[in-house]
């Protein structure tokens, strides 16, 4: 473990579920938890970053004093981190960077959310001036049509079919099977993925992951903190990178919530495009590459787009995906299992808590605990995340 | 205008932008059409939508002034979708409901993808990534006032199928 590094002390988690129940409940089950986990009390906790969701409130109500409230006031530090679907990361790497600057030795990293069926739509009132509100309005563009605009290039351009979406629902709702944690665990077959009603056409109802309530939690600190709890930092799993890269100009791949791209009239394309880079400067970060990892956890918004993330991991070249799906490749025992964890087909998306849940995932792995869903011999796992606005994630975990 | 029929066709009534600055409706004329309207940056050249004030986009660019610019009408479609579901408001949708294209253009001199519905009448069924696509306009939703509210539409050209 380098100096760099944070440990993972604890990772705690609430199932995912839809109850509609204030969602500090959930975060406290999940904060007990990984304080628990890591051999820890709250009252040795000197930080809290929270992960923030703009569902449940004003920014102000679901923030990093919300959980220090509800543990019960310590006079501990707090910061709150808003990414959309990767703000888990974000208050990850809020917590790191405040253990790395030596401003605090043990931080608890939480996310939790409660989230109304059917589709997400924007904040309420007439906001002429918010492209999410305007978004909705004009086009009715829904999440689900920007899943179904890179699913029907991955069709178009590369052969994909819907036989390959339903498959990686099939493998995720299979890995999804023995997790405690996950919503949905049942086997699916391909051919109800593709007799299920079609949503945004070419994805259909199956294809295209649920909204969740749960929460995750993580106990990191420093080095030092971990060695002299713990007496040696054997089998203690670290944060070896997090990446939250934004685009970088011009962002030539239309992604939700925007109406346009970037323009590449007068500014070439960046050789990595949006997606690829947040990977990548994780692996720059943590010093390695694609063929070091043994297993991933991905953003499956939709089955097509774990597709996408294959190649942006750079698991296989762009328009490979389909063919790595189909040799098993990403299938628990085959050579880089993607979403063991179920993924968000198993789980649905409880937007602050899921990157945090990835996490928790991969430390479980790597500790080898993930019982039923095991990666043998896992050493490192990556995630990879991706919300409105520009906002990404990925984090590197070791051990 | 679609000429296509339903309830939701072509404007009769009183009829104004969905949104106001961002599309022309056009008028008669060989080049006549509807038209986007984005900004371009009197500086660096670069393009942006929906139009915007201030700032160039293009981070090697310190210009504060971008000027507003018609879009090219063509382009080729770079992907699309189908709706099966109303979405959500503030989307005014049908009712009954009845499942609408989206289209995502490419166009070439300014070098982006812009989304839109498809218009009316065109489904899925019937695009294909790689086709040409152009402008049009089209009823969005009729609002209180009985106002026609239109939008950008993008359409196949000269009947190409799938």
């Amino acid at each position: 473990m380098s100096g760099d590094d944070v440990a993972i002390l604890g990772v705690g988690m609430h199932p995912w579920g839809k109850w509609g129940r204030d969602f500090t409940e959930y975060g406290m089950v999940a904060a007990r938890a990984a304080l628990a986990d890591a051999g820890l009390a709250w009252t040795d906790i000197q930080h809290v970053a929270g992960a923030e969701t703009i569902r449940n409130g004003y920014p102000g109500f679901v923030a990093g004093s919300t959980f220090a409230q509800k543990l019960g006031w310590t006079g501990v530090t707090v910061s709150s981190s808003y990414a959309a679907c990767a703000s888990g990361a974000q208050a990850l790497q809020a917590a790191r960077a405040n253990i790395l600057a030596g401003f605090c030795d043990v931080a608890l990293v939480i996310g939790a959310d409660t989230t109304p069926k059917g589709f997400f739509a924007p904040v309420g009132g007439e906001r002429r001036d918010d492209p999410d509100w305007l978004r909705f309005h004009l086009l009715g563009a829904t999440n689900p049509v920007y899943f179904a605009l890179a699913a029907r290039r991955r069709m178009d351009l590369w052969g994909a079919t819907a036989e390959d979406f339903a498959m990686v629902k099939v493998k995720n709702a299979r890995h999804g099977l023995a997790n405690p944690n996950a919503r949905y665990r049942k086997e699916v077959a391909i051919e109800e993925v593709v007799s299920s009603p079609i949503v945004s056409d070419p994805l259909r109802l199956l294809d295209i992951c649920a909204t969740s309530d749960g929460a995750a939690a993580l106990v990191v600190t420093s080095a030092d903190f971990a060695r002299r709890h713990l007496g040696s930092l054997d089998g203690v799993a670290r944060v070896r990178a997090v990446s939250t890269a934004t685009p970088t100009y011009p962002q030539t791949f239309l992604e939700l919530p925007d109406f346009a791209t970037d323009s590449h009239a007068v500014v070439a394309p960046p050789a990595l495009g949006f997606k690829a880079s947040v990977v990548h400067r994780a692996y720059e970060e943590a010093g390695i590459g694609p063929d070091d990892v043994d297993l991933a956890e991905v953003y499956d918004l939709s089955t097509a787009m774990e597709l996408d993330w294959y190649e942006h991991l750079g698991l296989c070249a762009v328009g490979g995906a389909e063919e790595l799906l189909r040799s098993g490749a990403t299938a628990l025992g085959g050579r880089v299992p993607v979403n063991a964890s179920g993924g968000l087909a198993s789980f649905g998306e409880a937007i602050p808590a899921q990157a945090i849940a990835q996490v928790c995932e991969l430390t479980w792995q790597v500790r080898g605990q993930a019982s039923g869903r095991q990666v043998e011999g896992a050493r490192v796992g990556v995630t990879a995340n991706q919300g409105l606005f520009g906002h990404g994630s990925s984090v590197v975990v070791g051990i | 205008m679609s000429d296509s029929g339903g309830d939701r066709a072509a404007a009769t009534g009183p009829a104004e932008p969905a949104i106001d600055g961002w599309f022309t409706l056009g008028g008669p004329g060989a080049d006549g059409g509807p038209r986007l309207i984005g900004s371009q940056c009197g500086a660096c050249g670069t393009y942006a939508f929906p139009p915007r004030n201030g700032a160039c986009p293009n981070p090697s660019c310190d210009s504060d002034t971008l000027e507003p610019v018609e879009f090219s009408a063509t382009g080729t479609l770079w992907s699309f979708a189908e709706n099966h579901y109303a979405p959500p408001p503030p989307y005014v949708a049908a009712d009954p409901f009845e499942p609408y294209a989206l289209a995502a253009v490419e166009l070439e001199r300014e070098g982006m993808v812009v989304l839109g519905q498809a218009a009316r009448g065109v489904r899925a069924a019937d695009l294909r990534v790689g086709m040409s696509m152009r402008l049009g306009v089209d009823v969005l939703f009729t609002d209180d006032d009985g106002v026609d509210r239109l939008i950008w539409v993008w359409e196949p050209v000269g009947g190409e199928g799938r």
